[in-house]
């Protein structure tokens, strides 16, 4: 089905700017989006899926890997010829079963050839690309368990119903949810290369066009789709532009410097900050076309990149947000 | 508002919002029919007349909600059955969900992935009691349509005309000046979810056709607010001159809206001069509100009028999750003999069966169509996942004789204790007792946003109703417990009680009452732990916990910090998981 056009959505652009720097280098880490309800949290996700330049795959391999994956995963990975597929996009609905996100069984093989093989789940299926979870703060621990495992390694192993299988699963988590009806594991918001907060607008004026352009899209999506897909188009080649440039950066010794004392000076936790504000840092200047990542790139992207590794102090009133602009102010003027 | 504006029955409206939605269901996403009447039966007769009406059993499971095989009928095939799942099943209407109050989150998470992806369309059956029940938040949000049946009166004649086969493309988009009433009208009524409006917009351009428009009029606007404004006000809208301070620039620059759209039909009238425009427009907003005014149900308007908007996300969902995960996630099957209480999971047991069924029947040399064969090793039973399952209530006495500044260091601990609980998956209620009055603040929670905003608007002074905060403490506890939990309380408090059970001052009477009352959370063996928060500890407190049967803490000179450190040490919240 035809998924509203990304560039069609007014506003939020910070939640933009996180997704186009995941989708530019994935080794940034996951975005978690917090926000109330109906701010086109899951719109702008699902909108991500069809901008992004497809990819290489091995054409018979049921995980979509690529040349360099054959060799670590013999036997697994299929061994056919390369196939352009689009950038898998998976949503991870509430409630699913460990069946379904692991894998399982294969019923069908099993009943028509009584052969035991192995029915890839979501986790498969998200490989090498993004695996969208809406309300990811209610997710059931022992699949939130799972997930960080995975996500961790980079493989998903299952070890069940009399199956030993290993497969690569690397994927750009992308989670959604409303820290009001429940709180996220701190290790699971950790995973997280990028955080942002989403909140509904109340320009009046942004609120007007929102049901403007969603109504112009009920009425005739195609046109809609043929309105919005020069804008998109646009964005795709920032992307690709992107990712070419992305080897060609090395961040200076400076904006590594820079990036240490910012992590210092707000008190992050571990090594993961230093090292998601440098990833993203040069994600963004690749994304920007920037000819060398510099301070005002690192300083574009250290809200997103920190203010979900504070650590909490439940007395501070002081949202996250605000410690983080003081801490850059004060550093850098 | 007075008794003549809502004296038209729920009814009148609910046909109208049921005429929208059969309209074009998917763009509607649902309709909650809230409170069982006959009203409400005759209203699904004359729906299932209009549209296909499928209906949903709670316990629908993923296979048959969004199909798959069918391993009944593929065993005795012999090959493998691919059924339909019911969302497909119901493509060309909608599912009906009889007490979607009580539906699974496996469920709801399937049902909001096919509403945001336009492939369903649900008639939702909402039979809660209490005013903070409803179905899962995540659909209530995405269905356009709510109405309660529960008042109506009307039974007979129900009856919903053929929708015109027009369709959308005969409806001219909504004006400017009408998209800024509906936005504007919004805002007064506090309804930030962009969603309500869009679904707003909508059901102003249905209305329209509904009544042979080409063009949406003013009534078409007020009928959208009504049905779908109105329900989700969470205040009362005060019009005043407000055109000016509305637009208040916030993280979204208005100038932000691409420029390669003109607005729609901006050429084609003249538009008439700024004045009557601006008058005009301010017609509109007051007749939009005024309708709203009209429409906000009864109980919600009680509600606001008391001055506690309904909290976003407090309206279950969450809630509702977290009961019926009560009884475990079904975590897959694992060996084993179904006894003891524990079941047999007969599609995992086939599973297993499966593979060997070539082997075993060449084994006994039977041919291909002989019946499975199944054994002892084959049998899978259920495995269920215990929900960490403690909560720790807070009964903070708030009176003044508990002395304000205690108070502060209390809510202090309770911000810590609530920040552990969450890394250790545990959950924490609020209870306050001051003046003549125990009130749950923060009904069982994870959210520590929740939670601070709770403590933040707990006021301090009057009395020490220290019976009704232990009664109250230890409802809260029951319902904890019959939820399959388990509870322990805190109580800080001072011990000096001075207002009695049914709230009359009079401190002998008092000090009986809360020692009954603590006798009776002894008697439901609830683990305690009282703290005595007054600055020169007396011997009430002590006298308290030992009539509860727990233990007892003097803090007369503690910060936050030492008084979270304190109850942890003597409490072991941490241990939940």
């Amino acid at each position: 089905m035809a998924r509203f056009p990304f560039s069609a959505i007014v506003g939020q652009d910070e939640m933009k700017q996180a997704l186009l720097i995941a989708a530019v280098d994935p080794s940034v880490g996951g975005v978690m989006v917090f926000g109330d309800r109906g701010t086109g949290k899951s719109t702008a996700a699902r909108a991500l899926a069809s901008l992004l330049p497809p990819i290489m795959a091995i054409a018979n391999c049921p995980y979509g890997c690529s040349k360099e994956e054959q060799a670590r995963y013999p036997g697994v990975v299929g061994d056919g010829p390369l196939k352009k597929r689009a950038v898998p996009f998976v949503d991870l609905p509430l409630g699913a079963t460990e069946d379904r996100v692991i894998g399982s069984l294969d019923l069908e093989r099993a009943l028509r050839s009584g052969e035991k093989a192995f029915e890839p789940g979501l986790l498969a299926k998200a490989h090498r690309g993004f695996l969208y979870i809406d309300e990811i703060n209610l997710l059931e621990d022992h699949l939130v368990d799972l997930l960080l495992d995975v996500a961790a390694s980079g493989e998903n192993v299952v070890e069940r119903e009399g199956l030993s299988v290993r497969h690569p699963a690397k994927f750009v988590l992308i989670g959604s949810g409303n820290p009001e009806e429940g709180e996220l594991r701190p290790q699971l918001l950790d995973r997280f290369g990028l955080s942002v907060e989403v909140r509904t607008p109340k320009d009046l004026e942004v609120r007007i066009e929102i049901m403007r352009l969603v109504a112009a899209n009920e009425a005739d999506p195609a046109a809609f789709a043929e309105r919005w897909a020069g804008e998109d188009e646009k964005i795709l080649k920032k992307i690709a532009r992107g990712k070419a440039r992305l080897p060609k950066l090395v961040p200076g010794d400076d904006v590594l410097r820079d990036a240490a004392n910012l992590c210092l000076a707000v008190g992050a936790d571990g090594l993961r900050g230093e090292l998601t504000l440098m990833r993203a840092a040069r994600a963004y200047a690749a994304l920007e076309g920037a000819k060398s990542v510099t301070r005002q790139h690192l300083i574009a992207i250290a809200p997103s990149a920190l203010r979900h590794r504070l650590r909490r102090d439940v007395l501070d009133e002081t949202g996250s947000t605000t410690r983080i602009t003081r801490a850059i102010e004060e550093l850098f003027g | 508002m007075n008794e003549t504006e809502a004296a038209a029955d729920p009814l009148a409206d609910a046909l109208i919002a049921a005429r929208l939605f059969t309209l074009a269901p998917k763009v509607f996403g649902g309709l909650v029919l809230r409170g069982s009447s006959p009203a409400r039966d005759a209203l699904i007769e004359a729906l299932a007349g209009a549209i296909a009406l499928r209906r949903m059993p709670g316990h629908v499971d993923d296979e048959r909600l969004l199909g798959g095989i069918d391993i009944a009928a593929s065993l005795a095939a012999g090959r493998p059955i691919v059924q339909k799942g019911l969302i497909e099943e119901a493509q060309n209407g909608a599912l009906i969900i009889p007490m979607a109050e009580r539906m699974d989150t496996s469920v709801a998470g399937r049902l909001v992935q096919a509403l945001d992806d336009a492939k369903a369309a649900l008639v939702m059956l909402d039979d809660s009691v209490e005013a903070d029940d409803s179905p899962p938040t995540s659909l209530m949000e995405r269905a356009a349509f709510r109405c309660d049946l529960a008042a109506s009166r009307q039974w007979q004649g129900v009856e919903l005309p053929p929708v015109p086969a027009a369709g959308w493309g005969h409806v001219a988009p909504l004006d400017d000046k009408q998209l800024r009433g509906l936005a504007t009208t919004a805002v007064l009524l506090g309804v930030d979810d962009v969603r309500a409006l869009i679904f707003a917009e909508a059901a102003a351009r249905g209305a329209a056709l509904l009544a042979g428009r080409a063009v949406a009029e003013d009534a078409d606007l007020a009928t959208a607010v009504r049905l779908v404004l109105a329900p989700r006000a969470t205040r009362i809208p005060e019009f005043e001159d407000q055109q000016e301070e509305q637009p208040e620039p916030d993280d979204t620059p208005p100038d932000q809206p691409p420029e390669d759209q003109p607005p729609p039909d901006s050429n084609t009238s003249d538009p008439p001069d700024d004045q009557t425009q601006q008058s005009q427009q301010q017609d509109l907003e007051e007749l939009l509100v005024e309708a709203a005014k009209a429409a906000i149900p009864r109980d919600l308007l009680e509600q606001l009028a008391q001055g506690n908007a309904p909290r976003r996300g407090s309206s279950t969902g969450t809630g509702q999750k977290r009961k019926s995960g009560m009884r475990g996630k079904p975590l897959g099957a694992r060996p084993g003999m179904p006894r003891g209480g524990a079941r047999l999971a007969l599609i995992d047991s086939l599973r297993a069966a499966v593979p060997w069924q070539n082997v075993r029947r060449r084994e006994k040399g039977m041919d291909a169509d002989a019946p499975i064969i199944m054994r002892k090793e084959d049998l899978r039973i259920r495995r269920f996942e215990e929900r960490a399952a403690r909560v720790t209530i807070f009964a903070v006495d708030a009176s003044g004789s508990a002395a304000a500044a205690r108070l502060s260091e209390a809510k202090g601990a309770v911000e810590l204790m609530l920040a552990q609980a969450y890394v250790t998956r545990s959950e924490v209620a609020l209870i306050a007792f001051r003046g003549a009055t125990a009130e749950v603040l923060l009904p069982p929670t994870r959210s520590l946003t929740r939670a601070k905003r709770a403590l933040s608007e707990l006021p301090g002074g009057g009395g020490t109703p220290l019976a009704m905060g232990l009664n109250a403490a230890r409802e809260c506890a029951d319902g904890v417990i019959a939820k399959g939990r388990s509870a322990s309380l805190v109580i800080l408090t001072d011990g000096r009680a001075n207002i009695t059970a049914d709230g009359q001052p009079g401190r002998a009477q008092a000090n009986e009452d809360a020692k009954a009352a603590a006798r009776a959370i002894y008697a439901r063996g609830i683990d305690s732990l009282v703290v005595d928060i007054s600055a020169r500890p007396g011997p009430e407190g002590a006298a308290l916990a030992n009539a509860m049967g727990g233990r007892f803490l003097a803090l007369p000179r503690a910060d936050a910090r030492m008084l979270q450190q304190a109850i942890q040490a003597a409490q072991p919240l941490g241990k939940a998981a």
